[in-house]
């Protein structure tokens, strides 16, 4: 784009200002109020090829928001106009949520710390899940304890715990309760709601 | 409640919350009911921006809310300004306690002290003649004999009561000698709130209640973080149950919730001591050796929990599908017994003791959310291995580089043997599945757009975990390998490899054995394991294969009923105000057109109205038990006993089982605090807290002059908890970039400290450095013995990872939990504080090979 000289911009302004315009005889309401950007702007949701309803990942008010995306990437989050509870609003950490979902810090690779390691490496996502299944079963079988010396049924294993669950779905901690507690006997488990 | 009903109170009484900063879409709703002409109040030790908006503005030392609520109870009995026809018939307010019974006015305990096992036997505050098991996931306690013997006589007859509310042993009587010495003047030295605020709170509260009119209490975690937090929230529902404030349009106590599914994680409980559905998890040493034991003292004779067993057998027979037989008892035998307190502060000390050696995080961040963070700290430096599930480089993934061991110099990364896993995870909208909001509202989410990378749900993680933990365990005949090979775990997967996340739902909802057929009624429930059924509560929210309720989105029209029936699922069997039989007067009719919600109908004789009835539909107001027959579960309660939960159907003002530290509410001092308590100067802070006192983690005795500041912690609005989901997105960091501590002018002007100036703040577990933010949102207050008290606010989001930075606030808080719940007090201790900077020593980090 050439550089703007200051006459350019001068008349620019004359032109974009609402004064002028309006001294010419246009409404101050329609279209003397209309500036350059707004008849040029397009929505930013228009370019979307789909649009799926969603929750707020933040607060426990649970406002419903609209998420816009193409192909599969997120363009846009709005709040559901639809909802009671929200009415199309959200505060700043749910209008944030767009910025959460592509934040630069986001990860997308495995990283994993050897012991006395000073930094992370990349790992491949089967790799960690084997050796996490791993760990846990060596740390289960080394402590479970099935009876205590007085015959007191115990069926469980102290040495594994788990934090987490108010940030997760509710199908989610369904799960994590039945293979930890249930399955593996892991009495250590707990998420935010003592936080 | 739901939140959109604060819209129809009359008065909203804010309190342990800044609600217009931290939940700013429910506040909406109380400003509605203000622009309806609602008396909106706040009482906080901070002036906020819900201050601001509020009619009334009452400021309070940080943790004195029991002194304020007791002096407003005190106020509406001793002026008889209370609920009569709705408090006599609806709480056990005219129920005669046992004579034994003694309060705490002498030495500060309740009767039933027992000082060397520092807990109360409750014997004393039973119904007179009576054991009244509690409504809580614990119905068993420690009584001489046998326990489901003596709870049986609940099937009796009613408790002794007397209605004309002259016994002196009545929880009426009771109450009046109780709160008897919570005066005005009490409540101004206690709570340094000037005397005639505090009367035009509470002539406000009175005023809006009754017939015509309700209120609402809205409170936060600047309620439950004390060691007497649930006992805050007990003496906020003694006043909701004076004022008839409970099941009726625009009243209740709305738990104003931090997580987005934190409702849900506790229904469905990632909890170590309940089960899904509010169910006791069995525990090694209580009489739960096998189920029929178990059932046996957990099963309540009277009230809705008589129903427990075919909630119980039902959740077995969806944990263990077709290995669950009547002869293994459904497969109890499996399940693990806990033996004590496993809950977050154990953890933090099991972690620093050695005992965990495992640990896996899933969105959660306790380096900075957990109590005496560099205690947890220490505790994750002695893990084998740590699993850190979560979107970003948390503080807790990376304590082993960035946290205070290195920076302090306490060690070197080298040092430290953890194996640490970062695992990238996925958000809402990057998976299916529902969350719970904050009154029970279930909310499906679509997978709308694919996470990026490797990034996984925990739905997968723990689907995929599961299936490779059972094939390294596959063909072992070990007993102790049973329960992981005998799990149901089967979910089906789609074309991307996601388990099925409504297959989850559907079996948390319920289905028939036989066939699979899913069930829509939790009166369809059965104890013969012929259903299954992961969370009783939730049973409705899948009624049939295709028809998710959780996704449906039908809101009311402006000119529908407002309950919005058609948006979400509220458990349970989506009703929208739990206890709405209160909503109409005994007889079944409304209090007022006004206040009109449920209402008996003697047409078609049954409840209706436009929200979903709390209640048998079909049982008329005028039911009376047959006592002769000695009636069962709901039989047991009248037509006009709208509290179905609880053993007697009415509402606990007075609580004769399953609080751990006193039947009534009692003004204890924080476990660290800068004041004496005058009530008792004997015992300044709750004697049945639980204290951990070790090495690392100290606690200051009470009045310590090292100490003389109040401390008191709070979130921002475009901050998340432990920060993780905003410290790392430009918007909410450019927003609020860095710590701070905030600090009266007056204190700031004596030890002379400016805006933006280094401070260091100390407690006996660290030190923590940040930029000061003089401020005249704090002010100073007298404490009970007339010296000047000063109060700091430090918000604790913050820590060393994402754009957000700042000191780690909970490296000052202590891990000492409330009785009841474990629950930590973060929101009131005693700290010191002094300009500059802290001096470190920084150790050469070695450079990577
Ligand atoms: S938009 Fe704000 S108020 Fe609504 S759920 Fe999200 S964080 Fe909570």
């Amino acid at each position: 784009m050439p550089r703007r000289t200051i006459p350019d911009r001068a008349a620019e302004f004359l032109r974009e200002w609402s004064v002028p315009r309006q001294m010419a005889g246009q409404d101050h309401r329609r279209e003397a109020a209309e500036a350059a950007m707004a008849r040029s702007g397009r929505p930013r949701t228009e370019k979307a090829d789909s649009v799926g309803t969603s929750i707020c990942p933040y607060c426990a008010v649970g406002c419903a928001q609209l998420i816009y995306a193409k192909d599969r990437r997120p363009i846009a989050v709005e709040g559901d106009p639809a909802s009671p509870i929200n009415q199309g609003t959200l505060c700043p950490k749910g209008a944030a949520t767009m910025g959460l979902m592509t934040s630069p810090m986001r990860l997308d690779r495995v990283l994993h710390r050897a012991p006395h390691a000073t930094e992370w490496r990349e790992v491949s996502l089967d790799w960690a899940m084997d050796r996490i299944a791993h760990l846990t079963k060596q740390t289960r079988d080394e402590s479970f304890v099935g009876d205590a010396p007085d015959g007191t049924r115990l069926n469980h294993t102290m040495a594994i715990g788990s934090l987490g669950g108010a940030t997760l779905d509710n199908e989610e901690n369904y799960l994590i309760k039945k293979l930890f507690t249930g399955g593996l006997g892991m009495v250590f488990v707990e998420n935010q709601a003592r936080v | 409640m739901p939140q959109w009903d604060l819209a129809r109170s009359d008065v909203v009484l804010v309190m342990g919350s800044n609600m217009a900063e931290n939940h700013p879409i429910a506040f909406r709703f109380a400003m509605q009911a203000k622009l309806r002409g609602a008396t909106l109040i706040h009482v906080d030790p901070r002036f906020t921006r819900t201050s601001a908006m509020c009619d009334i503005y009452a400021p309070i030392r940080a943790g004195t809310d029991i002194a304020f609520l007791g002096g407003i109870i005190h106020y509406l009995l001793e002026n008889d300004l209370w609920f009569r026809e709705w408090a006599i018939p609806y709480t056990n307010i005219a129920t005669i306690i046992e004579d034994g019974f003694a309060g705490p006015e002498g030495d500060g305990t309740f009767s039933g002290w027992n000082k060397e096992e520092t807990r109360y036997s409750t014997e004393t505050w039973q119904y007179k003649g009576l054991t009244v098991p509690s409504p809580l996931a614990e119905a068993w306690m420690e009584t001489g004999g046998d326990f489901a013997e003596r709870v049986s006589h609940m099937r009796d007859g009613p408790p002794p009561r007397d209605e004309t509310l002259q016994h002196p042993n009545c929880v009426y009587q009771i109450m009046r000698r109780h709160f008897a010495r919570y005066t005005p003047e009490m409540v101004e030295r206690i709570t340094g709130c000037p005397r005639d605020l505090f009367i035009k709170v509470c002539e406000a509260m009175a005023r809006n209640s009754g017939r015509e009119r309700t209120g609402a209490i809205c409170y936060a975690v600047g309620w439950n973080h004390h060691t007497v937090g649930a006992q805050i929230i007990r003496a906020g529902a003694i006043l909701m149950g004076l004022l008839g404030n409970v099941g009726r349009p625009g009243a209740g106590m709305l738990a104003l919730r931090g997580h987005t599914s934190i409702q849900g994680s506790t229904d469905i409980a990632t909890l170590y001591d309940m089960l899904p559905g509010y169910l006791p998890q069995p525990h090694a040493l209580r009489p739960h050796g096998t189920l029929e034991e178990y059932l046996k003292v957990e099963t309540a004779p009277t009230g809705w929990w008589a129903e427990f067993p075919k909630y119980a057998v039902s959740l077995l027979r969806a944990y263990y599908g077709g290995e669950a037989s009547e002869a293994n008892g459904w497969g109890y035998d499996w399940l693990a017994r806990i033996v004590g307190d496993h809950s977050m502060l154990p953890i933090s000390l099991a972690m620093d003791n050695g005992v965990i050696r495992g640990l896996f995080v899933m969105g959660q961040n306790p380096a900075v959310g957990g109590s005496n963070s560099k205690l947890v700290q220490r505790g994750l430096a002695k893990l084998d291995w740590l699993v850190v599930r979560d979107i970003a480089e948390t503080d807790t993934a990376t304590f082993w580089r960035d946290g205070h061991l290195i920076r302090d110099g306490e060690m070197r990364p080298e040092e430290i043997g953890t194996e640490v896993f970062l695992m990238p995870g996925a958000l809402s909208g990057e998976k299916a599945g529902s969350f719970t909001n904050t009154h029970r509202l279930v909310q499906w989410h679509d997978k709308v757009v694919d996470a990026p990378g490797d990034s996984t749900s925990e739905l997968w993680f723990v689907d995929e975990l599961g299936r490779r933990i059972r094939k390294l365990y596959a063909g072992s005949t070990r007993p102790e390998d049973k329960a992981i090979l005998n799990l149901r775990w089967n979910y089906p997967r789609d074309e991307e490899d996601e388990p099925d996340a409504e297959a989850v739902l559907c079996e948390i909802n319920g289905y028939r054995c036989a066939d699979g057929k899913l069930l829509s009624d939790f009166k369809d429930l059965k104890e013969d394991g012929s259903t299954a059924c992961g969370t009783w509560i939730y049973l409705g929210v899948f009624p049939e294969p295709g028809k998710n309720l959780a996704r449906s989105r039908k809101a009311d029209g402006p000119e529908g009923p407002g309950t919005h029936l058609g948006w979400g699922f509220a458990w349970p069997a989506n009703r929208r105000t739990l206890n709405n039989r209160a909503s109409a007067d005994p007889d079944g009719r409304p209090w007022s057109e006004r206040k009109k919600l449920i209402t008996w109908d003697e047409e078609k004789s049954e409840w209706s109205g436009p929200d979903v009835p709390d209640f048998p539909k079909d049982k008329r107001p005028d039911f009376e038990p047959d006592w002769s027959k000695k009636p069962k579960g709901m039989e047991a309660h009248s037509g006009s006993d709208p509290f179905i939960m609880i053993a007697d159907g009415r509402a606990a003002l007075f609580s004769p089982s399953g609080m751990k530290d006193g039947p009534l509410p009692e003004h204890y001092e924080s476990v660290e605090t800068p004041a004496t308590n005058p009530l008792h100067p004997g015992m300044s802070s709750s004697p049945a807290a639980k204290r951990w006192d070790q090495h690392d983690n100290r606690l200051a005795p009470p009045a310590d002059p090292r100490y003389p500041h109040m401390l008191t912690t709070f979130r921002l609005t475009e901050h998340h908890s432990g920060g993780t989901p905003t410290r790392i997105v430009t918007t909410t960091a450019e927003l609020q970039p860095e710590m701070f501590c905030e600090i009266p002018v007056e204190l700031a002007g004596r030890i002379g400290i400016r805006m933006g100036d280094w401070v260091v703040l100390s407690t006996e577990r660290g030190e923590i450095e940040t930029r000061a933010m003089v401020t005249s949102r704090l002010r100073p207050f007298r404490l009970p013995d007339g010296r000047e008290c000063h109060q700091l606010a430090l918000p604790w989001h913050f820590g060393w990872s994402g754009f957000a930075t700042g000191d780690v606030a909970n490296v000052l808080t202590a891990v000492v939990g409330d009785a009841n719940t474990g629950m930590h007090e973060n929101k009131s201790l005693a700290c010191a504080l002094r300009p500059g900077r802290l001096s470190r020593v920084q150790r050469p980090r070695r450079e990577a090979t």
